[in-house]
């Protein structure tokens, strides 16, 4: 018990004196999970626009398809990204194994389904409530889906956020395609982990406290957006 | 002097009117929505489309929109179907008026953009439509906060901000208070006398008798009479009209 004790001093004191190495770490999952969320909001909110509005044969079954790749166990897109990045797969000769750049890349596809269900299910609502009068506007296609996107905005920030949620929280696909390496790819939830089995609890509350932090921080920030969109009235 | 009041894009697009309706059919699991042989709107002044609730109107009024298409029979347009481009010198106020997630001003600003107007342009068009209209107070609250009245205003100043050859509204006084009615007729009547051709759903015989030139009763998706104001009230030509003036037609 008395360790416990003191690992939880040694974790307060990590943080409060923006320690380097935790401070690395945390930096590196920021800037892992912010990528990922960014590519996936890149591919997934033209995905979710387009199956908004478009109708063709096999739509229906993309849509389950995607909503049910929401739920993609993590382990397995590592194991997958692995196979892909490793020197016999298909895109070994890029030589991204055990770098950030995997990294994102898993996080990507773990996020942009996430991302295209929500844009494509706010999307839906938002054209099926605007289709007439946006049509009165004389406007195109493209036009319409900018319009949309910014009627949006919203409920799109919270898909981004709970995309970001997900992905800053995850731990079996990083730590696959990452390797967790000193200094180049560790990030808070691998770090947890490691320290956690070498009974170094100091770092690894340190790191829990700041992540739990962050996951509280992106909950209140969507409560917020919807309390801000509601207020204006713009929900 | 009416030209100035037109952007680049409107003097360019095709006229819109006559716009003509020629053996519209809708039918739904085997009802009858609509059943319209010939209309044409054409010339001047206010038509007001009058008929029992589920009577046709607004199906009617969406068709010759171009927001639907019938199931037989056709739309044209100054004698082609509508177009995307022409929709810049037509308004409509939707039944159900959908309000963009902005505020009021940016709502007639963004109507006023759609039609080509130049930023600059379109705002201090959007100010003084606001202005004309006495709603230049609200022209920074959310347009989704506004009440019954304050909404359709908004809706009605939105569609004529942008001098439209020809405007369908449809029902943009129901459940409204009195002053609010009196309103957007007003707005109606002014917009009408600078020389714009409307097309007015109503419910009330009062309104219509206050607004229209001429009068449109539908019944069961057929246009059942079609007459000067005058000449309908006065001199109704079929049992369904009567029965209509009188307050003893039922859907
Ligand atoms: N998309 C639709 N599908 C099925 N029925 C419809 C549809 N749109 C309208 N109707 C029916 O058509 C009839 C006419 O509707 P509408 O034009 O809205 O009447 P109103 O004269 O009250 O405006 C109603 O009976 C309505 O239920
Ligand atoms: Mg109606």
């Amino acid at each position: 018990m008395q360790d416990f004790a003191a690992s939880f001093f040694e974790a307060f004191r990590l943080v409060i004196s923006l320690d380097p190495d935790l401070l690395e770490v945390v930096w590196l999952s920021m800037r892992v999970s912010l990528s990922a969320v960014v590519m996936a909001a890149l591919v997934g909110f033209p995905v979710g626009a387009f199956l908004a509005v478009a109708r063709f044969p096999g739509r229906g079954l993309l849509v389950v398809t995607i909503s049910a790749l929401m739920g993609l166990p993590p382990v397995v897109v590592g194991l997958v990204v692995y196979m892909l990045l490793s020197s016999a797969g298909v895109l070994g000769p890029l030589q991204l194994l055990y770098t950030p750049t995997a990294m994102i890349i898993a996080q990507t596809i773990l996020v942009t389904p996430i991302v295209a269900a929500l844009a494509r299910q706010t999307l839906e609502d938002l054209h099926d409530e605007y289709r007439d009068q946006l049509v009165l506007y004389g406007l195109g296609n493209l036009a319409q889906l900018k319009t949309l996107l910014w009627e949006g905005r919203y409920s799109l920030l919270t898909t981004l956020l709970a995309g970001f949620g997900r992905a800053v929280a995850e731990v079996g696909a990083v730590i696959i395609v990452g390797g967790n390496i000193n200094h180049v790819t560790r990030v808070m939830t691998t770090t947890i982990a490691l320290e956690t089995s070498k009974g170094n609890l100091a770092l690894a509350l340190g790191l829990g406290f700041i992540l739990v932090t962050i996951a509280f921080a992106v909950n209140a920030l969507v409560f917020m957006s919807r309390a801000a969109a509601v207020r204006h009235a713009y929900a | 002097m009416r030209e100035n009041l037109l952007s680049a894009v409107q003097r360019q697009a095709m006229p819109v009117l006559p716009v003509t309706g020629a053996d519209l059919k809708v039918s739904r699991k085997g009802r009858v929505l609509l059943d319209v042989d010939n209309i044409e709107i054409a010339g001047h002044g206010t038509t007001v489309i009058v008929g029992p609730n589920g009577a046709g109107k607004s199906l009617l009024l969406n068709l010759l929109a171009g927001l639907r298409q019938p199931d037989r029979g056709n739309v044209r347009w100054n004698g082609t179907p509508p177009s995307r481009s022409r929709y810049c010198r037509f308004g409509m106020v939707l039944q159900h008026a959908v309000l963009l997630r902005r505020s009021v001003k940016a709502n007639v600003e963004y109507a006023l953009r759609a039609v080509g107007h130049s930023r600059n342009e379109a705002r201090r068009r959007a100010e003084a439509s606001l202005g004309e209209a006495g709603m230049e107070r609200l022209a920074h609250a959310s347009a989704r906060v506004l009440s019954g009245g304050e909404r359709q205003r908004l809706a009605l100043v939105r569609a004529l901000a942008t001098h439209p050859d020809l405007v369908f509204l449809d029902e943009p006084t129901s459940s409204l208070d009195p002053a609010s009615v009196m309103a957007i007729e007003t707005m109606v009547q002014d917009a009408s006398v600078k020389g714009m051709r409307a097309v007015m759903v109503a419910h009330d015989l009062a309104q219509a008798k206050r607004v229209a030139d001429e009068i449109i009763l539908m019944h069961h998706g057929r246009i059942v009479e079609r007459a000067a104001t005058d000449d309908f009230f006065q001199r109704p030509q079929s049992e369904t009209a009567e029965a209509f003036i009188a307050g003893r037609l039922l859907i």
